[in-house]
């Protein structure tokens, strides 16, 4: 039964690389925090991080935690090269309070067969290459979601 | 003073390869076999080429570099007036066709060829974001497994399906359809009838994607001449004029895939909507006066939100449209892919396309659709640019 639950890659083989304008979202999430750059100025969000607000072109950023999360698409690959047995539920994010901001990650402890669309998601973290940590996402409980 | 017009007159490829199979040639080889193919068939020396209009930055495949000197070096072709290449990816291979223009257009060359040369050896496009090069860009994508463009476009497919209740049916529709054009094509590297049993029996790659939704994954090389509609007339070939020629796209679609950041409507799409309506604007013509679509199929959900994108069907319809028979050559409304397409011919990141089209409008195609006077080639759905090309009869 458990061999047909989703996981992440293995977790040693994941490594990221950061830049000052992404290295506050990593180092946040040391700390077991999702967060996402909003604009000090105009107040929209975006991501992945990067120079400029969009919509304003401000620099000033707040790194604001995001929640609230539901999946708003899904892949299920299976048979990967190298990872042929693992099952793995590729997932973008999105969030109630975080207009706009889209995550990918990975679901993880999942039955493939109960993830849908709209349902919503806990959040978890997974320790990666080099002391980092990797946000993923859980279903969360049927019953506490109504 | 009207702008100058211009004609594709010159189309060459090697033989289709499978992956790997096109050693010991190298990729400088067959590239250069393409466009001395597409020299003789526009009747052309290929001491004449003085400009090269590439796309996918240059890139051959996504392991190897195309080189101008190393063109002229090797073809011996004594000077360039012009070399250049659009950015990012494989959306770019028709909207090269337009590079070819802006050259001819301002003077700054005469006989431009685009060539695009794929060899598999080191790297496989089949998980070719798996081998990327680390950055803090794709460091928010990498970690999720999804390895290939396959994987990714697989997310965007499932959101299709939630939103419009699309059915893998027409995912099947479009790989069966596919598959029957490319039969009696001998350069084909898929011929093999495929039933709906067959579609259905394949191996999940990346849900909702089977195998048989995945292009193939082809070594070989395809080459196509632009030049000026006045020296086209005085060319070997019937000259195929370039009606109109697009690329670009909305920062709503952006990267695309490899961010994920579309709002609705625009993830669940091929994020071609706006180039088409610019190609229809300029060409003059609308998704009715379209005789044969040769459309960028390297996953068979990217060809229906295409379709939806250059209004053949209404935004969510793709499906039922689809599965109704339109794409079908034989009985359908919009003969889609008549070469087999990347799915079933061959994939040398859009080139077939072009090549094709080029046949039709010549009425040379082996799959002629009859009395075809326009015809539609695609590049993408990629991250920005994504292209159309519009050809027509002249006069």
């Amino acid at each position: 039964m458990t061999d047909t639950r989703s996981t992440t890659l293995p977790p040693e083989s994941i490594r990221i690389t950061t830049d000052s304008w992404t290295e506050p979202f990593w180092l946040a999430a040391k700390d077991e925090r999702l967060v996402a750059p909003r604009c000090g100025s105009c107040g929209t969000f975006r991501f992945p991080p990067t120079p400029f607000c969009p919509a304003c072109r401000s620099q000033d950023t707040d790194w604001v935690p995001v929640s609230g999360g539901s999946v708003f698409s899904y892949s299920i690959v299976r048979g990967l090269p190298g990872n042929r047995d693992a099952v793995l539920v590729p997932v973008v994010v999105e969030f109630a309070d975080a207009p706009g901001v889209h995550v990918v990650s990975n679901l993880v402890d999942a039955d493939p067969a109960d993830v849908e669309i709209g349902r919503a998601v806990t959040l978890d973290f997974v320790v990666i290459a080099d002391d980092w940590k990797l946000p993923v996402f859980r279903l969360a409980d049927l019953a506490a979601e109504r | 003073m009207a702008v100058e017009e211009v004609a594709i007159v010159g189309v060459g490829a090697t033989p289709y390869y499978f992956r790997g199979e096109s050693a010991p040639q190298t990729i400088t080889e067959l590239a250069g076999k393409a466009i001395l193919a597409a020299c003789d068939d526009a009747g052309i020396s290929v001491t004449q080429i003085d400009g090269f209009a590439y796309y996918s930055e240059a890139s051959a495949g996504y392991g190897d570099k195309m080189d101008t000197a190393t063109f002229m070096e090797t073809l011996g072709i004594p000077e360039v007036t012009f070399t250049a290449a659009l950015t990012s990816g494989g959306g770019g291979s028709a909207g090269s066709i337009g590079l070819a223009r802006a050259a001819i257009v301002a003077g700054d060359a005469t006989y431009v060829v685009t060539v695009m040369a794929l060899q598999q050896l080191k790297q496989r496009l089949g998980t070719v974001f798996g081998a990327a090069p680390l950055s803090p860009q794709n460091s928010f994508l990498m970690s999720s497994g999804l390895v290939g463009p396959g994987h990714l476009m697989s997310v965007l497919t499932r959101r299709h399906m939630h939103l419009y209740g699309t059915r893998r049916e027409a995912f099947a529709e479009i790989a069966i359809s596919s598959r029957k054009n490319a039969a009696n094509r001998p350069q084909a590297q898929k011929r093999d009838p495929m039933t709906l049993d067959d579609y259905f029996s394949a191996r999940m790659i990346a849900d909702p994607l089977c195998l048989y939704d995945f292009c193939l994954e082809t070594d070989g090389a395809v080459a196509v001449i632009t030049t000026s509609l006045d020296r086209a007339r005085d060319l070997k070939q019937k000259p195929v004029k370039v009606l109109a020629v697009a690329h670009g796209g909305r920062r709503e679609w952006g990267r695309a895939f490899a961010w994920y950041g579309m709002p609705d409507p625009d993830f669940a799409s091929s994020g071609h909507a706006p180039v088409a309506q610019r190609l229809y604007r300029r060409a003059g013509v609308g998704p009715g006066d379209i005789d044969v679509a040769l459309i960028y199929d390297h996953f068979t959900p990217m060809v229906l939100m295409q379709l939806e994108d250059y209004g053949f069907c209404a935004k969510g319809e793709g499906g039922p449209f689809v599965e109704s028979g339109a794409i079908r050559y034989e009985g359908g409304s919009i003969p889609v892919n008549t070469h087999g397409g990347q799915l079933s011919e061959a994939y040398i990141i859009g080139m077939t396309h072009v090549k094709e089209a080029v046949e039709q409008i010549r009425g040379a195609a082996i799959n002629q659709v009859a009395g075809a006077e326009v015809a539609l080639a695609t590049g993408g759905p990629a991250s920005i640019p994504v292209s159309g090309l519009i050809l027509g009869q002249d006069r």
